[in-house]
This record gives structure tokens, C-alpha cells and sequence, in this order.
């Protein structure tokens, strides 16, 4: 054990935005480095500190989150390797 | 090989509906309604066809062109979790669940929904219930011109008014 352990806390994941969502914050895809465990607050809070756009947007009460393709809840866990999006109100159809 | 097509379509219609033909497709390309009608008949049990078309209306903007984007992968789950659901709170023989993404222009098609059943109340809810919860639950998102279209809560309501029954 050489000073691994850090590592072993943190994941890798892939951050999407769509819509309204990604042309206001100015990007669609990313990859992030988060500290494990975390959930969807948490990805939130460490978005937030981004700034004042990030904290209105990713905190606004209408803004979805999905965890690999299936809808998430603020407190469902995220791991290494999971890909995130984050969407306004869809208006297909 | 045409006994082959004729088995084929008789007993169709008992597959599970994830199981049968492409029952969701998300394309650019536009659609045929009549093929696609034709496609919903079994011989001898098809009572009911109820099809339902979206277009693309005039808007504000001055760029005519309507973007539509959607998120590859989760979008096709949540269409074939509405289409599975629909075939389980109704006795369906068939159904298909068409949406076009990109770019589109005023007066083109946008969505098909079409459903095939013995009895016409099952084809007119089931239709119904398809595409009032596509338009609330399916990661799709339209750009009208330079602008984001934003959701209307008469589309939520119209989704919910399916939970309580």
C-alpha cells in the first residue's frame, strides 16, 4: 500500500447535458473525477461550485437526473465508471 | 416460403410485444402510415386499428427548422417500458411507436403511434396512453428554431389522468 488509497475512493464518470441544459452551461458531454460513495447531491454540490450558472441550473427543481439510462433520485448512489445526465422537462411527441 | 409468412403472421401476434417485430423505432428518415397501418393486421383477429400521427406545427422563430434531440440508449428503454405497458393494461394484437429525430420542417410527420386490437376501446385508450406518456416520460427535446421548446402542464396532466385509472 504506496499512497493507493485516494484512488481507491475516487471514480471516473461521464457527465451529459441535453437540451436547454447543455447549450446554456456550454458543453454536452465531460468526464469527472468524483469521490466515492456519492449520490446525485453530491454530484450537484461539486457541480455547484462551478458558479452561480452551474448552482441555477443543476439545482433548478425542474432539472432530471438519470444514472445509466434509467431516471435517479437525489440520494441514489453513483459509481466509477456510471454515465450521468442531466435534462430539463422532456417535449417529444 | 410463403407458408412460412403466413405462420409466421398467424401467430405473430402472441409473441411478447418486446419480442415481435421492431415495435419502437427512433429514425430520421420519415414513415409511410398506410404501410405502417398494414403492418398492425393479423388475418382473422384484428378487430381495431387506431393509428395517431405528430406534426410539426408553424412556430415563431424565424429558422424553420425544428431540431429534435434525444438521448441514445435511454430513450429507446423508456419506449419500449411505455409500449410493454401498454400491451399489459390492454389486450393489444399489436402496436408500433415511431419517432423521427434531427432536423424537421413545418408540415413533416414527427411521431406515429399505432395500435391493433379485437375490440376498439382497448385500441383508442391504449394509442392514447402511448403517446400522452411518450410526450411526459421520453428523453426527446425540441428546438424550435434558436429556441428550446419548454414542457406544457397540459401534457403532464393528460400523463396523470392514466395513473389513476
Amino acid at each position: 500500500m504506496t499512497g493507493n488509497v485516494s484512488e481507491a475512493n475516487k471514480g471516473q464518470i461521464t457527465v451529459l447535458y441535453f437540451a436547454s441544459l447543455g447549450d446554456r452551461l456550454g458543453v454536452e458531454q465531460e468526464c469527472l473525477t468524483i469521490s466515492q460513495p456519492s449520490t446525485v447531491d453530491m454530484l450537484k454540490l461539486q457541480l455547484a461550485e462551478r458558479g452561480e450558472l452551474w448552482r441555477e441550473i443543476i439545482g433548478d427543481g425542474s432539472t432530471r437526473c438519470a444514472i445509466n439510462h434509467r431516471l435517479a433520485n437525489a440520494s441514489d448512489a453513483i459509481c466509477d465508471r456510471d454515465e450521468i445526465a442531466f435534462f430539463p422537462p422532456v417535449t417529444g411527441g | 416460403m410463403r407458408f412460412a409468412i403466413v405462420m409466421k403472421s398467424l401467430f405473430s401476434h402472441r409473441l411478447p410485444a418486446d419480442k415481435a417485430h421492431a415495435v419502437i423505432s427512433i429514425q430520421q428518415q420519415d414513415f409511410d402510415v398506410a404501410e405502417e397501418y398494414q403492418a398492425l393486421l393479423r388475418p382473422s383477429v384484428t378487430g381495431a386499428v387506431v393509428t395517431f400521427v405528430g406534426c410539426v406545427r408553424d412556430f415563431a422563430d424565424s429558422e424553420k427548422t425544428l431540431f429534435l434531440q434525444h438521448y441514445p440508449g435511454m430513450t429507446e428503454n423508456v419506449l419500449v417500458q411505455i409500449n410493454n405497458e401498454a400491451h399489459q393494461r390492454w389486450p393489444l394484437i399489436a402496436s408500433k411507436i415511431i419517432h423521427r429525430v434531427g432536423a424537421l420542417h413545418i408540415d413533416e410527420q414527427i411521431v406515429f403511434v399505432g395500435v391493433s386490437s379485437a375490440h376498439r376501446q382497448a385500441a383508442f385508450d391504449a394509442c392514447k396512453f402511448i403517446i400522452d406518456t411518450l410526450k411526459t416520460q421520453a428523453p426527446f427535446w425540441k428546438k424550435e428554431g434558436r429556441q428550446w421548446v419548454e414542457a406544457k402542464s397540459s401534457d403532464q396532466d393528460a400523463a396523470d389522468a392514466w395513473l389513476k385509472n
